[in-house]
Parts: structure tokens; sequence; C-alpha cells
């Protein structure tokens, strides 16, 4: 169709401005992506967990730990499949820029309960042989170069001293959403160190894991597990591994908004800029489209072009910072293993993405358009010369 | 098709006036005249003298305040904005002074873009096209842009598009206002064949009397008064 070279040619009449308009787009779709990236990876916890796991905690603080006796009585609880306990480490390797997940977990009934930690047969024989035996995430172990039968040094932190541990195995995330940059060692070893040296702090977990037989019991489970403990000396809260993760996102849920909303305010600006731009150019083509009146076009004509033309600039910005989001994010992903060792662009932001360069697209063209159809023929016709 | 001599535009009581602000200005004063088919009118007059505004009416582009317009037996200041858009698509062709081509359009393109309102398929609306353009004599230059031809060549892709779809008028303002001597003898020369040998009714604006001599008759425009019709012989 005629219009539709009309249009496009249109786009591109102006070679500079279609080009830093398009370039603004990209560079905002670009950020827009990255931002929305952050804000998943920040959730990447919440999304990777599972139904039919619940997490048990002290119910007045997570600080405070629960009885190992809890253990047994978790256990004889209709629907409980597995349990398994565990205990934040927060050791420090290095120094405190060297951040990394660390924790200690009853290791048998954690890796049958976290069946995404792959390990290989004979590594995970000799983890669990292993009393001061650890196993890292792939990516962890490559960061700093550790091979199996390395002696690393903790400083603890919650637990002070400072504390030997072999590697004995490294695991795969079963998919790219699982954290590979995890440090897990035997809450035992914890265990029988402190009955030497803080007996009080002995027999002590920081939370159980509960595999249960079925999603759809996990709810149930979880108030068994609760009502088992009320009014005992340390009440339980137990929630499913997403509510629990989410609990600890909530306290950051204020950047994760501020996030979320500069995200928008870069859509925002870049609309501004387009609409900018398609009033220039519906300025200087007031003449154009006047013509195309005189020769009997109606509204929907003159509406087909403008707003053509504002979608192949967003469109063409928009898919140019889609295809540079991949390189970003994987130079990001780099930088920041640290603090988001799951750094992927998903779909939805993708989608997100195309849905923004539309409204961006037709926002802008509006007012342009509105303009365009409204002016008398004789009017724009004067325009020219 | 109306006999020749029979009036193809009724003009009667037309008054027209813009509003500034608060003025209230008056352009043309209760104009009355026909245009007969198969006339060449050369519409004359000074400047601000309401020659466009006449002609815009008269091609359904502006709207009379008052008066009755007649063209091909149709008034058409009683048409919709919508309705008169096809009207104008169907019975008027345009030509400009300053040509006003889409200039993202090459010659051809120009040409076909009044077709695209008709219900001509691609093939035909590119014969049609090649052959206006071939009438006008450039049936070579089909895939230039406009701004890789001249003004007079400009103008004559012009003339192309208004008679592609066979209008029973063609309006022309000021159609040579920026040609050079011999690219407007040219264009006069079309029109005058396109009157003469095709028998297009023309009305055409402009302040050269030289141009004017080319038309069959001339009337006066001055400060929105119509003048009497001058009949002249064809030089
Ligand atoms: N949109 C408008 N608003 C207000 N006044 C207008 C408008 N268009 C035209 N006029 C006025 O109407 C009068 C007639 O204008 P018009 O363009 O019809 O004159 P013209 O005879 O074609 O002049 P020229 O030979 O310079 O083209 C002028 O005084 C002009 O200033
Ligand atoms: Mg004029």
């Amino acid at each position: 169709m005629l219009l539709l070279k009309i249009l496009f040619r249109n786009a591109f009449r102006n070679r500079l401005r279609s080009a830093l308009t398009i370039l603004g787009v990209a560079v905002a779709i670009l950020a827009f992506g990255l931002l929305r990236t952050v804000i998943d990876a920040w959730y990447s916890g919440v999304e990777a967990a599972s139904a039919s796991r619940l997490v048990t905690r002290n119910a007045i603080s997570i600080i405070f730990p629960l009885p190992l006796a809890y253990s047994e009585k978790i256990r004889q609880i209709d629907g409980v499949k597995r349990v398994s306990h565990g205990n934040w480490f927060g050791g420090i390797y290095i120094d405190e820029k060297h951040f990394f997940a660390n924790f200690c977990v009853e290791a048998k009934g954690y890796l049958e309960i976290y069946p995404e930690f792959v390990l290989a047969p004979a590594e995970k024989k000799a983890f669990l042989a292993d009393r001061k035996g650890f196993i890292a995430g792939r990516k962890l172990a490559a960061r700093y170069g550790w091979r199996i039968g390395d002696t690393v040094t903790l400083r603890g932190t919650i637990f002070p001293g400072n504390w030997d541990f072999v590697l004995r195995g490294t695991y795969r995330g079963r998919d790219e959403t699982i954290d590979e940059t995890q440090f897990l060692f035997h809450w035992a070893y914890l265990n029988e160190t402190l009955k030497r040296t803080a007996p009080r702090r002995a027999d002590q977990v920081g939370f159980y894991m509960i595999a249960v037989t079925r999603p759809e019991v996990a709810a149930e489970v979880a108030l068994a597990v609760d009502k088992t403990f009320k009014n005992s000396l340390a009440e339980t809260l137990t929630e499913t591994e997403k509510a629990f993760n989410q609990g600890f996102i909530a306290m950051s849920g204020a950047i994760v908004t501020a996030i979320q909303m500069v995200s928008f305010v870069v859509i925002f600006i870049i609309m501004a800029v387009l609409a900018n731009t398609m009033a220039m150019t519906t300025r200087e083509r007031i003449g154009d489209y006047a013509i195309m009146k005189t020769l009997g076009f109606g509204s929907g004509g003159i509406a087909t072009v403008i707003f053509g033309e504002s979608l192949v600039i967003s469109l063409t910005g928009c898919l140019a910072g889609m295809a540079a989001t991949f390189p970003a994010a994987k130079g990001f992903s780099q930088g920041l293993a640290t603090y988001f060792p799951i750094f992927l662009v998903s779909a939805e932001t993708l989608w997100l993405d195309l849905l923004a360069s539309l409204v961006i697209a037709v926002v802008a063209a509006l007012i342009p358009t509105r303009q365009a159809i409204r002016i008398g023929i004789a009017d724009g016709l004067r325009r020219i010369g | 098709m109306t006999e020749p001599g029979a009036p193809i535009v009724e003009i009667r009581n037309v008054s027209k006036s813009y509003r500034r602000e608060n003025l209230v200005v008056p352009v043309l004063h209760a104009i009355s005249f026909d245009i007969a088919a198969g006339e060449f009118l050369a519409l004359m007059g000074p400047s601000g003298s309401g020659k466009t505004t006449l002609l815009n009416l008269l091609a359904g582009i502006d709207k009379a305040d008052s008066g009755v317009i007649r063209v091909g037996g149709v008034d058409i200041t009683t048409l919709t904005e919508t309705e008169l858009a096809r009207w104008r698509a169907n019975h008027v062709g345009f030509i400009f002074q300053f040509y006003n081509l889409i200039p993202v359009l090459r010659a051809v393109e120009n040409v076909e873009l009044p077709l695209h309102l008709t219900s001509l398929s691609r093939r035909q609306r590119r014969e049609h096209a090649e052959t206006a353009l071939g009438m006008v004599g450039l049936g070579h230059r089909l895939d230039h842009y406009p701004r890789e031809m001249s003004g007079g060549e400009q103008q004559r892709v012009a003339i192309a598009r208004a008679i592609v779809t066979d209008p029973t008028i063609l309006v022309a303002d000021e159609p040579t206002g920026d040609l050079d001597r011999v690219s407007a003898e040219e264009i006069l020369g079309l029109m005058e064949q396109l009157n003469s040998a095709m028998g297009k009714t023309v009305v055409m604006v402009t302040h050269d009397p030289r141009a004017a001599q080319r038309a069959k008759v001339i009337r006066h425009l001055d400060k929105g008064y119509m003048g009497d019709a001058a009949t002249q012989d064809p030089v």
C-alpha cells in the first residue's frame, strides 16, 4: 500500500532526527529491560521456590533459633515427607566484598528435598562422608578457582572463629533459574564445634525445611506444624518456601518499588521525546496531509500515516534496545554475580518492552494526529511554499 | 456528460469571510457566475482579492458562509465532510503553485495516490498513472523523486496526478507562479491541450496576463467582487 510507503519513508526522512530518536528509544528500552531484569533477579529465589516445600522458623523472628528436638515431632505430622534443618552461617571469605550465601544444613535430607541442586554421585558420597566437607555452586567454585580437595576458610560472624572446610563437590543447577553461587556445609560440624566452644548455642537450628507429600496439603501441614508447637518455649511460623523467600525480599521492598518506578519514568521520558519528534515531523508534513485530504483521503488515512510513522520509529528503537539487552545483561550478570546470582532476561520483560514501545508510539502520535486531522485543508495548503 | 456550453459550475450569492480574533474580514461578497462545460477560465485580480478563496470554495476544500455552489448538478455546500472528500476524489483535479507533490513518493507513486481511493487494481493503477505521466511527457521519469526533478517537471507530475482520475473540472492556483518563462509556457500549453483536446473544464487563477491569454474566458476579482467575463479568441 502506498500509505505504508509514505509512512516508512517519512520515518527516515530526517535521518539525523530519526536516528537520534531511535537511539533514545533503544537506550530507554535497554534501561527498562535491565531494570526489570534486576527486579526479576531479586525475585528469582521466590520464583524458583517450590510449592511442595515449607520452611519453619521461630515465630518471633528469623534471628531466633528453634530446638533440634522439633525435628522428630515434625517428621510425625501427617503429610510430611522429609525434614531437614539448617542455619544461616553468614561467614566471610577474605573480606566483606566477597559476598556469597553460605549456610549449614543436615545434608542428606537437604539434598533430597532440593533435587534442583545436581551433584555427581561420587561427589555427593564424598561430601556426605566428610564432616568438614562442603559443596559449592559451579559458578562460585569457578569464581575463586576452587578445586575438589581445596581447603577454604570462612571467618564466622554469627559463630566466631575461623572455620576450615574442604571442597568435596560442585553442584549444578537443574536449570538456569537455580542459584549456582551457594556454599553449603554440614550442620553437624557447626553443632559439634558449638558443643565444645559454646554449649548453650548447640542443638539449635535456624530453620526447618519440610517436603510435603503433595502440594495440596502444604497449607494444612503448615498449620499442623505451628499448632504442634503452640504454647511451647519457641513457637514456630511455617510458610511455603515462596512466602518465606518473599519475607526476605520484603525487607528490600522499598528499593524494588523505587527501581520499578524508575523503569516507568524512563519510559515516560522517552514518550515525551518521541511525542516531541512526532509533533515536529507532523508540523513539517502538514502540507502533505493537506494534499492527501485534498485528494479525498479521510481521517483514517492521515491517522494511519502518522501512527505508522510513530510505530516504525518506536519499534525500530525497541528492537535495537531488546537486542542490546542480552549482551548488557550478560555483562551485568558477570559484574554483579555476587549480588544477583540469577540474572536472566525473561520473556515477560521482552513482552513488556514491546508493550511499552507500542504505548509510547500511540501516545506520541495522539496529539499530532488530532492536529493534522482538525486543520482545515485550505489552512494546511496555505502553509506550503 | 453535460453538453458544451451548459454551465457545469453555478455559483450563486456566495459570500465568505474570515474571522481573525474578534475581527471579521469579508473576503467574497455575494458572488454569482457560471462556468460553462469545457470552458478554460482565467481568474485574475490583485493579491488578496480572494481568488484562492473562491477557487477553494468551488473545489470543495473550504466552506462558504452562504450561497450555493452547484458543480455538475450537485450542490456541494450541502455535503458533509466525508461526502465532500469523496466528491473531490471523483470530480476535481488540483494543480497548485508549489506543485504539492508528496516528497517521499516517486513520480509514478504520486500520480497513483488518488487512485488508491478507487476500486482499481494495483495493475490498473500503475497503468493509469503511467499513461497520465506519458501524456505530460514524463514517461521516462516514472521513478524519480520530486527533488530530482525541475519545477516544470514537478508541475507536469502534478498535472498528471490531477487528470489521472478523469475529473469533471481542473482547478489550478497560479500553476506557473513558481516557474521560469519556458517551463511556464510548457505548462500552459499542456493545460490548453487538456482543455481543447480532452474537453476538460479548467479554472485557473493567475496574476500573469500572458498566462491568462491562453484562457478562453477571463474574469477579474477585485476586493471580493466579481467583474464581468471577457471572452477572448485563442491566440
Ligand atoms: N485563514 C485565513 N484567515 C484569515 N484571513 C485569511 C485566511 N485566508 C485568507 N485570508 C485573507 O483573505 C483574503 C483573500 O485571500 P486569498 O488567498 O483568497 O487571496 P488571493 O487573491 O488568492 O491572493 P494572492 O494573489 O496573494 O494569492 C486576504 O486578505 C487574506 O489575508
Ligand atoms: Mg492566492
